[in-house]
């Protein structure tokens, strides 16, 4: 009893939280989003020679979480995980809202955001970015369709209620009255074909994220064939852990089946954080005992550089050891496994950055940078205040997405939307 | 109960399908080849050079590749190759051909297409300098074309590497493709931006915010780019052997600055051009051979 009154106060802590977080990245996402749109890329700091910044990593970070979130509901549908089968539906909803932060993201960063259409018009099916943008367009119809039969014998089920809730129900059900059990049995049907579908789909869109950096001969760091690999892992750790997270904080009732659920999750999310380490491990280690070359450069500057603390505080610290601790001594307790998603979560920003931007910083040909001197042919880069502003306004665009999904859609079931004693 | 066989089944004939749509789109594209290039005798120009003057050994090495220029004009595009030697013991260092090549094609800031790199060498106290001026490689096997999500940038029959401004949508893969950094993204900035906002007058034409001569359209690929107006602001930049100058009879930029005459162009399918002849000496270089890019800048050391 003692702890659902702790835990009540954490929900509401929480809860205030993330509405004061919205609230600013919101109002500073929206100046940000004008400045972008009528001056372009001025405020930026990204130039000729660190082309790619922030946003591009936060476009992997996204479609990363999106890819694992994905992921998981298929394992769900396509292996009928029981503990885990209420998470299925929220899981493809957070994956949905992940995409689309990640496409966001990507869009601002184009030179000429007019023209995107022109990877449908004339798409060169040599580049891997213009697979992966059509792999995006299939993959963001098989999860809305997915998530439609998911959905449908509950939105059926749903259409006579109260408000905008029945309103949404009736738009979206396609059927007069509940569907027969039947109807019912074909949705799923169409659901498990479907996520059997999206997992080769999933791993190819996100192995072909790694592979658009590592297929680049010309940047050694992202010059390897476990590029891919880790992408993927990446996905599965970062995706696994928002989800974990995700029902951590918004689980209200917190019965036996939800215990039951994170105990689950927190095992899995550790599994694949270790895997992860031991790839980075891989790919770290190799370079740094053969000791020359280009690439032994660029991991001393991530591992001992100007940003050393992004790696070893962020990344190593908050982001792999105290979860790890968390997860091995706390795996039973639903905070401690719900913090330690959230710090995986959150912190893997810091791993994309430390792949897209290591790679640029350093020239073939030394001495470019003196060549002809210019802000924007510089080998250095921090993002502006400018670029972190768009970027919360992409986070203020998906945590909005999130929430109307949450509060119109039976996305979780109804008595996990409630606390047990009614405190919420 | 988890999914049935008959659902693996549905499932694995959707995937099977995509991915042999996936494989033909594939297959297709590599082995698609075409040009959109005019070629043939429509790229063929009648290019005079001082006609009262004749060709003699001791002319002005500028003159005879203007000579060299005039002859490989004459032939269809495809039967030209271009290349471009830099003689690293002539040039100075004095930047002439950066800021010519600046002048000519209206870079704005942040874009360069020929920096000069200086490189240092040597021990104390025997310390040497040299130059290497960096244009576009045009590189016969190019990573900056394949990676194109839209077919915005190609190698053309005469072998120089060219970004259709009107296609590219900006993504930046080109840039990072490179690696001689030799792409720029124009990211729409003016030199005179947060210049005096004063009235420009006939008396002032190179003063104030307004000033005409950073705003004249430049004449990049033989087409009139106005920066206000949009392209090539948001795209990917590079040096493209100035082909409207070639158009019309004239060596690139960089060639014609050249204080030190250290700079030359011409083709190198014709015997006897000077590049032909420079380009078997002993003493010549490509940068990052071990890349495989095939560079057609090559350095004289």
């Amino acid at each position: 009893m003692q702890n659902e009154g702790v835990r009540s106060l954490g929900v509401r802590v929480f809860q205030a939280l993330v509405i004061v977080a919205w609230v600013i990245f919101a109002v500073l996402g929206i100046q940000g989003i004008a400045e972008r749109l009528w001056y372009g890329h001025h405020a930026a700091n990204y130039g000729s020679y660190v082309v790619w910044g922030l946003w591009v990593s936060a476009y992997i970070y996204f479609i990363g979480l999106s890819a694992g979130a994905f992921l998981l509901s298929s394992l769900i549908y396509v292996f009928d995980f029981k503990q885990l089968e209420n998470l299925g539906r929220l899981s493809l909803f957070v994956a949905i809202v992940t995409l689309f932060m990640a496409l966001l993201s990507i869009w601002f960063d184009l030179g000429r955001m007019e023209r995107f259409y022109n990877v449908f018009l004339h798409p060169n099916f040599i580049s891997i970015m213009a697979w992966i943008v059509w792999l995006y367009s299939i993959y963001t119809v098989i999860m809305i369709l997915e998530l439609w039969f998911s959905l449908r014998p509950e939105l059926a089920r749903m259409q006579s209620a109260a408000g905008i809730k029945g309103i949404v129900a009736r738009a979206l059900a396609f059927s007069r009255g509940p569907l027969s059990p039947e109807q019912e049995k074909r949705c799923l049907h169409y659901l498990r074909v479907l996520a059997i579908t999206g997992v080769p789909l999933a791993i190819t869109f996100h192995g072909g994220v790694g592979a658009l950096f590592s297929t680049l001969a010309a940047r050694p760091f992202w010059h390897t064939p476990l590029m891919p690999i880790l992408f993927l892992t990446g996905a599965l750790v970062s995706g696994g852990a928002l989800m974990t997270f995700i029902v951590s904080a918004f689980w209200k009732n917190g019965d036996a089946e939800y215990r039951e659920m994170l105990r689950l999750l927190g095992k899995v999310v550790l599994g694949l954080l270790i895997f992860d380490v031991v790839l980075e491990w891989a790919e770290y280690s190799i370079p740094m005992w053969y000791g020359v070359g280009h690439e032994v450069d660029l991991l001393n500057k991530v591992l001992f550089g100007e940003f050393w603390w992004v790696f070893w505080i962020i990344h190593l610290g908050l982001g792999t050891l105290i979860p790890l601790l968390l997860l091995v001594f706390g795996g039973d307790r639903p905070a401690a496994v719900g913090l330690a998603g959230l710090l995986i979560a959150v912190t893997f920003m810091t791993v994309r950055l430390n792949i897209v931007i290591p790679g640029l910083i350093m020239p073939h040909l030394r001495g470019l940078e003196s060549a002809y001197v210019h802000p924007r042919l510089v080998f250095h880069y921090v993002p502006s205040f400018f670029e972190w502003k768009v970027t919360f306004f992409v986070v203020a665009v998906g945590i909005t997405l999130f929430f109307i999904g949450y509060w119109l859609l039976p996305l979780i079931p109804a008595k996990d939307k409630e606390s047990l004693h009614g405190v919420a | 109960m988890g999914a049935t066989r008959r659902e693996f089944l549905e499932a694995g004939a959707i995937i099977g399908a995509g991915a042999a749509v996936a494989a033909t789109a594939a297959i297709t594209a590599r082995l698609d080849h075409r040009t959109t290039d005019p070629v043939g005798e429509e790229t063929v120009r009648h290019i005079e050079v001082l006609p009262s003057v004749p060709p003699s050994p001791e002319e002005d090495v500028l003159v005879r590749m203007q000579r060299d220029l005039a002859r490989a004009m004459a032939k269809p595009v495809e039967q030209r190759r271009w290349v471009m030697i830099i003689d690293t013991r002539k040039c100075v260092g004095c930047h002439a051909c950066t800021v010519g090549c600046v002048a000519e094609n209206h870079l704005p800031p942040g874009v360069v297409y020929r920096p000069v790199v200086t490189e240092e060498y040597g021990e104390y106290p025997h310390v040497q300098i040299r130059f290497f001026p960096r244009p576009c490689m045009q590189c016969d096997v190019p990573p900056c074309v394949p990676v194109c999500p839209v077919h915005a940038t190609w190698k053309r029959p005469d072998g120089v590497v060219v970004v259709n401004y009107d296609r590219c949508i900006g993504c930046g893969y080109c840039i990072t493709a490179c690696p001689y950094n030799a792409r720029s993204r124009d990211l729409g900035e003016y030199w005179l931006d947060g210049a005096a906002e004063t009235e420009t007058t006939s008396e002032l034409p190179i003063l104030g915010q307004n000033a005409p001569w950073e705003k004249t359209p430049s004449n990049e690929y033989a087409k009139s780019w106005d920066r206000t107006k949009g392209s090539p602001v948001g795209n990917a930049r590079k040096c493209h052997f100035c082909l409207h100058r070639l158009e019309v009879g004239q060596l690139p930029m960089c060639v014609t600055t050249c204080i030190g005459r250290a700079t030359y162009f011409g083709d190198a399918n014709d015997p006897e051009s000077l590049v032909s002849e420079l380009m078997a000496a002993p003493n010549v270089i490509r940068l990052l051979e071990h890349l495989g890019t095939e560079p057609r800048v090559r350095y004289l050391i």
